[in-house]
């Protein structure tokens, strides 16, 4: 991803890995609809395209003059020893140089504006769009995969409006004009001209089968290099632990041989191109002479139009060979726009939305029969009644897997129910607006969800139009205020990526100032203290309290400390609800809890 | 650099052939421009057909002998250039597996991994380019301009003013790009954190229906990478209309410098179309050469990088001979640690304590108390800064590394596996271990039951990484793992953290039956999980808060009551 980003072809740093990786990408399918929608994104700047095109052309026909006038240059005035003519020939010349080289940075510089503000504007509509996605499209990506399509696949679709829009259109016009031209000058020469064509065509098309064939086997043998590397090495402790490094190192002589045999045939493939052209070149070349010369003895025709045939030549053989990439390339963006127009168009999560309406809920949650599972096969959720009474307190517990999370998910509707149904405030909880309905909940994880601003933005984002004194009593009601104002930048104090400046713990805490901050009338706390030794969770726990008191709670937690003051707590194993109580009730049912409960201390009792 | 030049030093042969069968087909080149001017010279405006024969063939004869150059250069600088990437990666990759956790911890797993995968690809791309286009710019450059020279000295004067201009102009270009490049990275790694915060983060953003604030985040970062990648492909954009305005202005001028010569008749008109032919591949040739600089700059970046860690070595010496079979006797005296030679903080200061064969010993703490390094000292992972560490009374560094390693059992409070199947993960330590032993093991680390329940039980393929599994069951296969081998030593690192207290509880009696006669050492966070050690040490900032039984340590300490309390309650203290 690193640099192959931005920087025009010149510049770039694109290995061979970038060029096999364009010669592996996926075909588009439905070429013509996607070229229509990217279309819909270019057509915000049709003066811009047209300016470009316009240069293009224009930029395109000077290249194409020049060399017929260079030919003419020596026919008409050097060889008649016109040095009046010439002079005006050259004073023309140069002001069609100049003509050609400046519409070319002006056609340039607004592809350039054109091609980035198009792929910002899809940008922004991709990411708006993943915006509105349910959770399950998450679950069910990597974020590598989905970081992907916003980088490199967006990186193609402005790669190829950059250079391959505008190349093609002066591939052709150069091609087309320098035959007319040709044709123009001597019809014979052309033909001779094209004799080589066929030649090299056949010969790239032979070649690059090879080198397709050759560096799909070197991608093939990288990847799997690559991966062995990864793992090895992300793994390395446990290899030494076991002592595996000779095992391990016998494994990558393996296949980093593999990868050195499969790279030198597939370097050697790719470098016959070069020097193969060259002799193609030359060779025409040299036909062109020859004849021509023999030509221009019989006084067919004339040394200038020689000159001329030969620079064509060079001008109308170019862009056969660079019209193939081009074209590669308008493929791989393509695609890349496929993959992103994909994700744009996958369904959101707001169907029919119910209209919202600003009234509070006051927190009293029912579950009755409710039913779930993530696909067809596998409930996980078996027949679920709950009463939870605005304010009170619901600890679930229970082995990992047993579905307590997935309750929660229900409730937040970032999964919908398959049967039953789950009330709050007696309305069905399909009626209520999901923004809203999720505005009114407060949600701590696991894992504290921080970014890299500042830590005064990262506890408004609780609620946005905090002020900023609400914002530091919602700290201090936290016990977060203390470590935040021991930072040199106290408030200001700008979180690295994901907050990692910060403690485990510290970073519950801003989590918790957010929820207090955003004062929902039901709170769900998943884990938010797992990874939290106990002591310093015991400081947490009076920020918990406070954060409980006065609405409908749902607690998950492994600890029992953390949950023997809920109203109810429900255990739950294998979807189902087996037991239900306070903890005291539990304790003398001597069921499942008790046993659970009683397992921190039996061995020490047992002493 | 020169350290990385070593690695050619083996293909020297294609290294050396490839440059010099470059030398033939950038001669051949060269001679093209000579042999069209003598056809139109002495051929077509003299009139002599033979001639115009004779140079045409000797044209294509010239083309194919460069065509030999090309492709030798081709393959020689193929072979070179990748058998040197696969010495480089065989190095690396052997240096790193030696890396002690300390190197580890200073150049960061990902960070080797990317300096094994991407910098060697590029390295091996610099040198394939080296051996090929960077050999052939160059010598186009100077032949075209000896070629020039030779031809004309006073049209030279025109190569002599063009050519420092070009110079200026790229060089210019470039210093004026380059920062400009680092901004359009920076803004573009910005971007990309935005999105990775925002991916991670999706949960907490629909929970708190933020959806407006997170386009807002995700557009300025947007717009500001827009803006830099605009500014810096305008100015690089310079570079392809620059150039070719100098080398027009220049053929201009050749054709009316040279022109007059050829009306006077002191210059003859072939030569002067080869002329503008080398003046043409000149400068082509120059901003070639400027592009590869560009390039060899990055590659000078990965080359630092792989030499870091070429440098880098480890410092836990192998020294011990000692391979007996120990008891499992263990004895911290007097062990002070620090991660960074010169750093004033001590990681652990002044441990001591021992334990015997077949004891159970625990250790509690805060996160960041030094629990885990105190560990990993015992089959030196990390070395030991003062004081000495003993097993069966000898010091551990009196043993080989691989027979202290192979006798302790090390459950990583990450459990790592790795792609193969779940036996195979299980027999890491012992791949020739029988199908009873690794069921046995698993079934002690609880395992069983759920490897039964796949369909192809302990066959099962895992993903890269196990993603297939959840975190509770990766823990449960690394305790098995740790087991299997039956060693005398077994380290917990608070490896039962994804694991619910039920099942935790099952695999402490498993370990408790199978281990019978081994030496056990836990870290853990759960009170619970160190009530029947009988020793137990409770950490506080590296140093040992207190150490004794658990009914010593709640009559003595007051830091180890608190614990039990945050756990369990104050009302259940009562009830042990």
């Amino acid at each position: 991803m690193s640099n192959k980003t931005s920087a025009p072809p010149d510049f770039s740093m694109r290995g061979n890995t970038a060029q096999a990786n364009r010669m592996e990408k996926a075909k588009p399918v439905n070429s013509w609809s996607t070229i229509k929608r990217l279309w819909h994104y270019l057509s915000y700047y049709k003066r811009g395209i047209v300016a470009v095109i316009s240069f293009t052309i224009i930029a395109t026909l000077l290249n194409l003059v020049t060399p017929y006038l260079l030919g003419l240059s020596i026919d008409m005035f050097i060889m008649k020893g016109d040095w009046h003519g010439l002079m005006k020939l050259a004073a023309l010349l140069l002001l069609l140089y100049g003509g050609a080289s400046w519409f070319t940075w002006l056609q340039q510089k607004v592809m350039v504006k054109v091609a980035q503000l198009a792929v910002q504007r899809m940008r922004t509509t991709l990411f708006a769009a993943m915006q509105r996605l349910p959770v399950s499209f998450f679950d069910r990506r990597t974020h590598g995969e989905l970081m992907s399509r916003t980088t490199n696949d967006i990186e193609n679709v402005s790669a190829s409006l950059n250079q391959s829009t505008t190349g093609i259109i002066s591939s052709i016009i150069s091609l087309v004009g320098s035959v007319a031209f040709m044709l123009y000058m001597n019809v014979w020469l052309t033909l001779l001209c094209m004799v080589t064509i066929p030649l090299v065509m056949l010969f790239t098309k032979y070649v690059a089968s090879f080198t397709r064939k050759h560096f799909s086997e070197q991608q093939k043998q990288l990847g799997e290099l690559n991966g062995f590397i990864e793992e090895t090495i992300a793994g390395q402790k446990a290899i030494q632990l076991a002592q595996r490094e000779q095992y391990a190192a016998r494994q990558f002589a393996d296949k980093n041989k593999r990868l050195t045999s499969a790279s030198i045939k597939a370097q050697i493939y790719a470098g016959l191109v070069g020097p193969v052209m060259n002799v193609l070149n030359h060779t025409s070349f040299t036909i062109i002479a020859a004849v021509g010369g023999w030509m221009a003895f019989q006084e067919w025709t004339s040394v200038g139009v020689i000159v001329a045939f030969i620079n064509y030549s060079k001008q109308f053989q170019r862009p056969i060979n660079e019209l193939a990439n081009q074209f590669n390339m308008i493929q791989s963006g393509i695609a890349g726009a496929e993959r992103v127009f994909e994700v744009i168009d996958t369904e959101d999560e707001y169907g029919t939305e119910a209209e919202a309406n600003t009234q509070r809920i006051t927190g009293d949650v029912t579950f009755e029969h409710v039913s779930f599972g993530y696909n067809e096969h596998t409930t996980i959720l078996k027949d679920i009644n709950l009463h939870a009474k605005a304010g009170q307190t619901i600890a679930l517990v229970g082995p990992t897997g047993a579905g307590k999370t997935t309750i929660i998910n229900m409730l937040t509707r970032f999964y919908d129910i398959q049967s039953g149904c789950i009330l709050i405030d007696g309305m069905p909880l399909q009626q209520f607006n999901k923004d809203q309905l999720r505005s009114q909940l407060g949600i701590v994880l696991q894992d504290a969800h921080l970014f890299s601003s500042t830590i005064y933005e990262n506890i408004r984002y609780g609620r946005l139009n905090a002020t900023k004194q609400e914002i530091i009593e919602a700290a201090q009601a936290a016990n977060a205020h203390r470590f935040i104002v021991e930072l040199p930048q106290q408030y200001e104090t700008v979180l690295a990526a994901e907050g990692s400046n910060l403690s485990q713990g510290q970073r519950q805490l801003i989590t918790i100032a957010r929820a207090l901050l955003a004062d929902p009338a039901i709170l769900i706390l998943d884990e938010a203290t797992s990874n939290i030794d106990t002591r310093t969770e015991m400081h947490i726990q009076q920020a918990m309290a406070k954060l409980l008191q006065g609405r409908t709670s749902f607690v998950i937690a492994h600890r029992l400390s953390t949950i023997r003051e809920a109203d109810q707590i429900l255990f739950i194993d294998q979807g189902q609800i087996i037991e239900r109580g306070t903890h005291e009730q539990l304790l003398a049912a001597k069921g499942r809890y008790y046993e659970l409960y009683s397992s921190q201390f039996k061995r020490a009792s047992a002493q | 650099m020169k350290h990385i030049f070593q690695y050619l030093r083996p293909h020297w042969v294609a290294a050396l052939l490839a440059p010099l069968l470059m030398v033939i087909e950038v001669a051949m080149d060269l001679l093209q421009p000579m042999l069209m001017a003598s056809i139109i010279d002495e051929g077509i405006v003299a009139g002599d057909q033979s001639h115009i024969i004779s140079s045409g063939l000797m044209m294509i004869g010239a083309a194919l002998i460069g065509l030999i150059g090309g492709v030798g250069c081709t393959i020689f600088a193929s072979i070179a250039s990748m058998r040197f990437g696969a010495d480089l990666r065989s190095d690396l990759f052997g240096k790193v597996q030696a890396f002690s956790f300390r190197n580890m911890d200073t150049l960061e797993s990902g960070s080797i991994i990317t300096r094994l995968t991407n910098d060697v690809v590029q390295l091996q791309n610099m040198v394939q380019m080296l051996l090929r286009v960077l050999v052939r710019s160059p010598l186009l450059l100077v032949g075209s301009l000896i070629m020039a020279v030779y031809i004309s000295l006073k049209l030279s004067v025109i190569i002599a003013i063009a050519v420092p201009l070009l110079f200026i102009v790229m060089a210019l270009i470039i210093k004026a790009t380059m920062p400009l490049f680092s901004k359009v990275q920076g803004r573009l790694d910005r971007m990309n954190t935005v999105l990775q915060e925002n991916l991670t983060g999706i949960r907490a953003a629909k929970a708190f229906v933020r959806q407006q604030y997170e386009e807002e985040r995700f557009g300025q970062a947007n717009e500001s990478f827009t803006d830099y990648s605009i500014k810096a492909q305008t100015l690089i954009a310079l570079n392809g209309p620059l150039l070719s305005i100098i080398l027009n202005v220049s053929i201009v001028a050749v054709l009316l410098l040279g022109g007059r010569d050829v009306i006077n008749g002191s210059f003859e008109i072939g030569l002067l179309v080869a002329y503008i032919n080398y003046v043409t591949q000149l400068l082509f040739a120059i901003s070639a050469v400027a592009n590869h600089l560009v390039r060899l700059s990055a590659a000078k970046v990965s080359s630092d990088r792989i030499v870091e860690v070429l440098r880098t070595s480890s410092e836990i010496e192998d020294a011990g001979s000692v391979e007996e079979a120990i008891a499992g006797h263990l004895e911290f005296r007097n062990v002070s640690f620090r991660y960074e030679e010169q750093s004033t903080a001590y990681q652990l200061q002044h441990i001591s304590f021992s334990i015997n064969a077949g004891q159970k010993l625990a250790i509690i703490g805060a996160t960041g108390s030094g629990k885990s390094t105190l560990i990993s000292l015992i089959p030196r992972l990390y070395e030991a800064t003062e004081g000495e560490l003993y097993i069966d009374h000898r010091p551990v560094t009196s043993y080989s590394l691989a027979a202290l390693r192979s006798q302790i059992g090390y459950v990583l409070q990450e459990s790592i596996l790795f792609t193969g199947t779940i036996a195979e993960n299980i027999a890491l330590a012992k791949p020739d271990a029988t199908e009873e032993e690794i069921i046995a093991a698993a079934r002690a680390a609880q395992a069983d039951e759920f490897i039964a329940r796949f369909p192809q039980g302990y066959h099962t393929t895992l993903g890269q990484r196990g993603v297939n599994l959840s975190g509770g069951q990766k823990q449960r296969i690394a305790i098995a793992r740790a087991l299997l081998a039956k060693p005398k030593l077994l380290i917990l690192d608070d490896s039962t953290s994804a694991i619910d207290m039920r099942t935790e509880a099952c695999i402490q009696q498993g370990i408790a039956k199978l281990m019978k006669h081994s030496t056990v050492i836990i870290v853990a966070q759960k009170i619970s999980s160190v009530l029947d050690a009988d020793h137990i040490l409770l950490l506080d900032q590296g140093k040992i808060a207190a150490q004794g039984t658990h009914q010593e340590l709640l009559a003595q300490s007051a830091e180890y009551r608190e614990i039990y309390q945050s756990q369990l309650g104050s009302e259940e203290a009562s009830y042990v």
